[in-house]
């Protein structure tokens, strides 16, 4: 039982980190293990890239701090290697960072020259996607990377009860769709035929950063894309392909969607108006940004909706 | 005196898990002529049954409205007597649960499992409807005026199920007796492994569920249909279709177990 949600403004932009965290919170009872976004700034001609370098319960060993200088060394070494020009590198947390950089090459092969790096995984890379996870509550994540007053357009969210894997940060949603730039997943269900779909898309390149069924969405979306379908069109064949019970969400540069298993089998809440989409697991999330009465409704099985801003 | 911030009104639970065990009845309401109001905002979900009990059992009062819930879970859960209860917004999951007789309007919407194992009385829900509405239900009027999610009662066992719209994928699954009306469409397999009960739908049906069949429509159906669009007051459609078990899937041993040894 996780707990997901979503927004996209279609006139101008808000203060999505703090929307989000109040949409979140308000669901903790359905995750308390961790807490991710996947928001969506104002686009630059930069590329936002966060990573990570250790995981939050990672046991602070001897020189742990010194290690983790010198990989964020050569992380900034290998980005100049590979013809990026590093614009600012800060981390909010000791083991997470964010990075502007300027470049214009292969976006997997700059990923996989990063990750190279012993305990490197890079989270989200996109020309305005950021993805903040890690452990705890959503006000506790909001307070350790300074979610507040985050102005941005569009984004989703994900509150986690770990069911299939660890509960850590390569564990936590959202997932960002490797390698394509500025596409996130967040789920809530299981997929049972997951380790089917892993061979298949590691025999075609890609890599998994965890050991979590919901990484699949995200990388089997980013290879549909990647042969030209629409997000819609991508969506729409997961229904098919993928087994078990799900409600997931995508973000793009430009778009947000969700999808829903042939059984209804997950919840969802949606909210639609002129200005404004926001949906989630449970209503209550929804009220948490919009205190009025509300029209809501449920979207239906093997339903997929995109919007666009 | 001490200041209670919002820290501390957070939820606390005791060793069994249950949730505020230290909580007080509010006393908020405004009580006149044996009707009773009160705003739920900022009141915890605990502390909204609780008013709610003491209203409706040591005020003795018939008549209450709850004012803005704001789409919290579980509230006026078990109640057990005849009332009217007019609830002016939206409930979370597990509304109007296990309820035995009140009369209940919701002005707003409801989330997933509302009047589950109902067991008598009315509701009417003036918007939509989350999943599992009505599950388990054994009597009374369930009526929602706009649309339901999947699962709309699932393992119903008696009373009357009425949707202004349509209803989602496996409605009526494993329906054990009881009507269910849907004025708009019905999702993929509905009435799957019912054991008995009637369905009229007045819309399209994307598919039957296994052993549901199409019934002959009779006298009887056409009463039962225009007594229930009476009293709530609902637009008919022109015509239904009806939908009732097939009994292929009955297969039940007839003898008792002793029975059986005799004829082995």
């Amino acid at each position: 039982m996780c707990g997901i949600a979503g927004i996209i403004h279609r006139d101008g932009s808000a203060d999505i980190g703090n929307e989000m965290t109040r949409m979140l919170q308000s669901m903790k009872h359905r995750g308390p293990d961790s807490t991710g976004y996947a928001l969506f700034g104002p686009p630059t001609d930069l590329i936002v890239i966060r990573f990570k370098l250790a995981d939050s319960n990672d046991r602070r060993d001897f020189e742990f701090k010194e290690r983790l200088e010198r990989h964020r060394l050569e992380v900034e070494s290998r980005l100049n290697k590979i013809g990026a020009t590093i614009d600012r590198v800060e981390s909010e947390t000791q083991y997470a960072y964010r990075a502007r950089v300027r470049y214009e090459g292969d976006i997997k092969s700059l990923t996989d020259y990063l990750e190279d790096i012993p305990g490197c995984e890079v989270l989200s890379l996109g020309h305005s996607l950021e993805i903040i996870k890690d452990l705890g509550d959503a006000a506790e994540v909001c307070e350790q990377y300074n979610l507040d007053g985050f102005e941005g357009t569009h984004g989703i969210g994900h509150v986690r009860m770990a069911t299939e894997s660890d509960v850590d940060i390569s564990g936590a949603h959202p997932y960002w769709a490797y390698p394509f730039s500025d596409v996130a997943v967040v789920h809530n269900g299981q997929l049972t035929n997951y380790f089917r779909w892993k061979r298949r898309l590691e025999h075609s390149g890609h890599r998994f950063q965890s050991e979590c069924d919901s990484e699949i969405i995200a990388v089997y979306l980013a290879e549909k894309m990647a042969d030209g379908r629409s997000l819609e069109d991508a969506m729409n064949d997961s229904l098919d392909d993928l087994d078990g019970v799900f409600t997931y969400m995508a973000v793009t540069e430009n778009s947000l969607g969700m999808a829903k298993d042939e059984m209804a089998a997950k919840p969802l809440v949606l909210y639609e108006s002129d200005d404004l989409v926001a949906m989630a697991s449970e209503e209550i999330a929804i009220r948490a940004i919009l205190d009025r009465e509300i029209d809501t409704r449920d979207p239906y099985e093997k339903q997929v909706l995109v919007w666009s801003r | 005196m001490v200041t209670v911030d919002d820290r501390e009104r957070r939820t606390k639970y005791d060793a069994r898990g249950l949730s505020e065990p230290h909580a007080n009845v509010p006393k908020v309401s405004d009580i006149e002529e044996g009707r009773a109001s009160f705003d739920a905002t900022g009141l915890s979900t605990r502390e909204i049954n609780l008013e709610l009990r003491w209203l409706l059992y040591e005020e003795g009062i018939g008549d209450v409205t709850v004012r803005n819930p704001a789409a919290k879970h579980s509230i006026a859960v078990g109640i057990l007597r005849r009332c009217n209860l007019r609830i002016e917004g939206s409930l979370g999951y597990f509304g109007l649960g296990l309820i035995d007789g009140p009369e209940v309007v919701v002005t707003g919407r409801v989330g997933w499992s509302v009047c589950e194992n109902m067991m008598s009385g009315v509701v009417v829900i003036e918007k939509n409807a989350g999943s599992l509405t009505g599950a388990a239900i054994r009597g009374g009027d369930l009526v929602i005026t706009g649309s339901v999610g999947a699962r709309t009662g699932v393992d119903q066992k008696g009373g009357t199920i009425l949707i202004g719209g349509d209803a989602g994928a496996m409605t009526a699954f494993m329906m054990q007796r009881g009507h269910q009306i849907i004025c708009g469409d019905a999702g993929p397999g509905l009435g799957d492994s019912m054991y008995d009960g009637t369905i009229y739908v007045a819309g399209k049906v994307k598919s039957l569920g296994i052993d549901c069949v199409e019934g002959e429509w009779n006298d009887a159906d056409t009463e039962f249909i225009d007594r229930k669009f009476s009293i709530y007051g609902l637009e008919k459609p022109n015509s239904f279709q009806k939908f009732v078990c097939g009994k292929q899937l009955y297969n039940y041993d007839s003898l008792e177990p002793h029975e059986r040894k005799l004829v082995i």
